[in-house]
């Protein structure tokens, strides 16, 4: 897989850096309007989809092995409990315990927003790194 | 009386692309049938008003969409001789009546910097007999303040399940191991 014709890769190159605008406009706003971390990660997974399906999966493995996506998958995981357990520190599990802000502000509702960023990491590098599996999988059964 | 009819004709719909899924030969007008499935159900949850839930499904579909495509196309490329003008004025009209009703829907939009949701403005200034949640979480998507703060329990749950499962695919398909 070497990629598809200059138009594709030339209309990727401008399109990508937007999808993935678009995926992170959706977390950080996934406590005022509809959508959420789950729903923004998948569409990041999809912003480096597209970069595969583009330019190949040379291009992309020498920034993004194998490795590195599922490292922080398990570090967003991570990430995501240490901010449950953190509530513990005014009283119990998932606590939301500081500030709520101002309502339909950015900065507001306490714990959702960096939750939702946790998951928002989650979901992209997860389904990433299994999408990233399938297809050296495919690759290296045909080269056998 | 109207939603009911339409949400009934896309149940039909749904039926009819599913069973030409099960049906048809070709393997990728299987796929792409599949697909027409997972787009109407994504219709009929933004028409059940749970917007949350029509996004999530659009972009999964979209996802699964992709992987399975990419499994069963054996060849790179795309085949350009169809020269039919019945596809193509019919490609050509369906195009025009999506721009006129998006260049309408363009006009609903709330204007740059509106900061409200409509439906969370209801509960904020109205709220009545609905205990007001925006007092406890500040948050102003309430799908937002449950499954993150109300019902938190669930979404680790999920998280782990989507984790087990990434998990297993990386086991199953790691190079260490497997056979020659």
């Amino acid at each position: 897989m070497k990629g598809m014709t200059l138009i594709v890769k030339t209309v990727t190159r401008l399109t990508v850096g937007l999808i993935m605008l678009y995926g992170l406009y959706i977390t950080f706003h996934g406590h005022l309007t509809p959508g959420g971390g789950f729903a923004g990660g998948v569409i990041l997974s999809l912003s480096f989809i597209h970069l595969i399906l583009a330019f190949g999966k040379e291009f992309v493995i020498k920034k993004f092995s194998e490795t590195i996506t599922s490292v922080g998958e398990s570090l967003a995981a991570v990430i995501f409990l240490s901010i449950a357990v953190s509530g513990f520190l005014a009283g119990y599990f998932f606590k939301n315990f500081y500030g709520q802000g101002v309502p339909f502000k950015l900065f507001s509702a306490g714990i959702i927003l960096p939750c939702n960023l946790a998951i928002f990491l989650k979901v992209g590098l997860g389904l990433f790194s299994a999408f990233l599996c399938l297809v050296l999988f495919v690759s290296t059964n045909s080269k056998e | 009386m109207g939603i009911e009819l339409v949400i009934s004709g896309l149940l039909v719909l749904m039926i009819i692309a599913a069973i030409v899924a099960v049906e048809i030969k070709d393997l990728l007008s299987s796929v792409v049938a599949v697909g027409a499935v997972g787009v109407v159900l994504s219709l009929l949850f933004l028409l059940l008003q749970a917007p949350d839930l029509a996004i999530v499904q659009l972009v999964v579909e979209i996802l699964a969409l992709i992987i399975l495509v990419r499994a069963t196309v054996t060849r790179d490329g795309t085949d350009y001789s169809t020269k039919e003008i019945f596809v193509k004025t019919v490609t050509m009209i369906g195009v025009l009546i999506f721009i006129f009703y998006a260049f309408r829907a363009i006009k609903e939009l709330p204007r740059f910097g509106e900061p409200k949701m409509k439906v969370a403005s209801y509960y904020v200034t109205e709220g009545n007999g609905i205990k007001n949640n925006i007092s406890e979480t500040g948050a102003a998507n309430i799908v937002a303040s449950i499954i993150l703060d109300y019902r938190g329990y669930d979404t680790l749950g999920e998280a782990t399940v989507l984790f087990t499962a990434v998990l297993g695919v990386l086991a199953v398909m790691r190079k260490v191991g497997r056979k020659k």
